[in-house]
């Protein structure tokens, strides 16, 4: 797929997302759209997963750890042919096996997501399993950036780099506001590149709305020998949506009709812009 | 049935017991400068953003951290403050949990833990998001007092008790809005259950918001069938009232428990445990989530599944009676 196909793939994701939330009048928008075009390169251009052989030992594992995200997740998903889209018709209701975040009753999904802080330390568990058996699939996992504050990722951080974890891969998706407004006011993790550093990790930045920046940081095998990577995604929360972006009402903001038309009008617009 | 849809006739319908403790905390605060209230990117969730506007001094914000959150309001109170730590239950009572053994109730730091949105309040989201397991780990921690309101009479009064008492204290809320029950018993205090229903057929003990749909069904049996059962607000499962219960057993009739909560180590069981253990031997039945997977879905749509509902409830009653 070419990066003009996949950046075009993004807005129908994004599309997708919005249509997922308003239908089931409740989800995470902010953090979906800002972690679209990650899910999207991950799915498309890195990850070694077949959705005919979901179990195959060989595949690498990707573990969601901001789990509330899932609508971006599973567009992804259902796009890359792991369950039909119709399935999310079903999002939320009463005895769907789609709820509000990963579960693995869902073909292809690895862990039960939806605590934040659990990711990490899973995928170290897996990345040390890989070293263990000798095998060279790697293992990525998706932080929030609230979510770091959770001690349990810098226990994760400390193991992975002891360990010499150089199978893991974290992607943080750095659009530096949580819930109850920025990160900076609600509890500062910054400097987070070095944090991670001075932690053992070797970190690259990227914008995270670059889909071809996205893959070679996360295409070109670990940043250095010996080391987890962490790639820091610079991202927009409500990516894509003019009155959605950066605004915090978005976090889990449900589209009224009015406002899901806009959306939807907009980012069908900015197809055109894409180069 | 909608929990909430009732008929005016019936009940007088009130707000959220969240948003009732969020009120009174404001209260408080207006004339104790020692009050506090600890978050963890929870204030929305919480409904303490008017709270934090007003008392921008008294309110500390901890980040998505709640181990961080329960140790720093034990730290709080132990240096004075009435400290609220508040977060939602499943987060709190789990994640926290070594802190509100070790830093609360062991080294007696008298923090007020407030589970918002407990229970299965946050259906479709899932397991992760459920606390259906803070009553049997909470409860099996010494010095500490365990208390779910169930209208918004009891919780502002448990939230006063709370803030006097120098002591540590679990508050377990929902999200719905909840009816006023008994108006005409103005009594409060941790540990005594208070009667909301009085009848002579059986018993039903309720706790947080699973007293309405227990008085619910109360109505529905005394309406369509002529039996009339007693319900019991059940609101403190820690320190239990054992004497009310031995009171309400003493007549043979059943038993029946409802909660929010699965049927392993939660109220039903500490009742059974008392009664049991004191010689009563009442037909007695829990009704509460069973140890599977919990269904998917809303909360009342997850409360009809398990039968916690007006319906399950008189179901499970008739079929105890024999009728
Ligand atoms: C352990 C835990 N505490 C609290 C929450 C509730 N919660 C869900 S999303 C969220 C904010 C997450 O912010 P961030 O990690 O920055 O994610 P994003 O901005 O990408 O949505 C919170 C507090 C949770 N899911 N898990
Ligand atoms: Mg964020």
């Amino acid at each position: 797929m070419t990066d003009h196909q996949l950046k075009l793939k993004s807005i129908e994701l994004r599309k997708k997302v919005l249509k997922y939330i308003y239908n089931a009048k409740a989800g995470h928008t902010g953090g979906s759209l800002s972690s679209t075009d990650i899910l999207n390169v991950l799915f498309n251009r890195v990850l070694n997963v077949d959705p005919e052989n979901p179990k195959d030992p060989n595949r690498d594992r990707y573990i969601q750890s901001k789990g509330h995200c899932v609508e971006a997740l599973f567009a992804t998903m259902a796009d890359r042919g792991f369950f039909p889209e119709s399935d999310l018709d079903t999002l939320c209701k009463y005895q769907s096996h789609y709820i509000g975040h990963p579960t693995k009753k869902i073909n292809g999904v690895e862990q039960n997501t939806g605590g934040l802080g659990h990711g990490l330390p899973i995928c170290v568990g897996e990345a040390l399993a890989a070293k263990m058996d000798e095998k060279s699939h790697r293992v990525y996992t998706m932080l929030g950036d609230g979510e770091l504050a959770e001690g349990s990722n810098w226990e994760a951080a400390l193991a992975g780099a002891h360990y010499k974890l150089d199978n893991l891969y974290a992607i943080l998706d750095y659009n530096k506001q949580q819930i109850t407004g920025d990160n900076k006011d609600v509890m500062n993790t910054a400097p987070v590149r070095d944090k991670f550093e001075a932690f053992g990790w070797a970190v690259k930045e990227v914008d995270g709305h670059d889909v071809a920046a996205l893959t070679e940081a996360l295409n070109t095998g670990p940043l250095e020998a010996g080391k987890p990577s962490l790639i820091i995604a610079h991202t927009i929360k409500g990516k894509g949506v003019s009155f959605m972006e950066r605004n915090i009402k978005w976090h889990h903001g449900v589209p009224s009709p009015e406002q899901f038309e806009q959306a939807q009008m907009e980012l069908t617009k900015s197809m055109d812009l894409v180069n | 049935m909608e929990l909430d849809k009732i008929e005016e006739k019936d009940l007088q319908m009130g707000n959220a017991n969240l948003i009732v403790f969020s009120e009174t905390l404001q209260e408080l605060a207006d004339t104790d400068r020692d009050i506090v209230a600890v978050t963890s990117d929870s204030r929305g969730s919480g409904k303490l953003v008017p709270f934090g506007q007003k008392f921008p001094k008294q309110i500390v914000e901890i980040g998505i951290a709640e181990q961080n959150l329960v140790g720093v309001a034990a730290g709080l109170a132990s240096a004075g403050k009435k400290a609220f730590a508040v977060s939602p239950g499943c987060f709190l009572s789990a994640r926290a949990l070594e802190q509100i053994k070790n830093d609360v109730a062991y080294s007696d730091n008298p923090v007020t833990l407030v589970g918002i949105s407990s229970g299965v309040s946050y259906g479709a989201l899932g397991s992760t998001h459920h606390s259906i397991h803070d009553f049997a780990v909470l409860r099996a921690i010494n010095n500490l007092i365990v208390c779910a309101p169930a209208d918004n009479f009891e919780t502002e009064h448990a939230v006063r008790k709370a803030a006097e008492l120098d002591k540590p204290v679990y508050l377990r809320f929902g999200k719905k809005n909840m009816p006023f029950l008994n108006p005409e018993d103005t009594s409060f205090e941790f540990g005594k259950g208070r009667v909301v229903r009085q009848g002579s057929d059986l018993t039903i003990i309720g706790t947080g918001e699973t007293v309405y749909p227990a008085w619910q069904a109360a109505k529905l049996l005394e309406d369509r069938h002529g039996i009339k059962a007693t319900v019991v607000s059940m609101h403190t499962i820690k320190p239990l009232d054992t004497e009310l219960i031995g009171q309400l057993a003493a007549n043979g009739n059943p038993i029946i428990t409802v909660e929010e909560h699965m049927v392993n180590g939660g109220l039903g069981e500490a009742c059974a445990s008392f009664l049991l253990q004191n010689g009563f031997h009442n037909p007695f039945k829990i009704i509460g989530i069973p140890d599977e997977y919990t269904v998917t879905g809303s909360q009342v749509e997850i409360f009809n599944h398990y039968g916690i509902s007006q319906q399950g409830i008189a179901d499970q009653a008739l079929k105890m009676l024999n009728i």
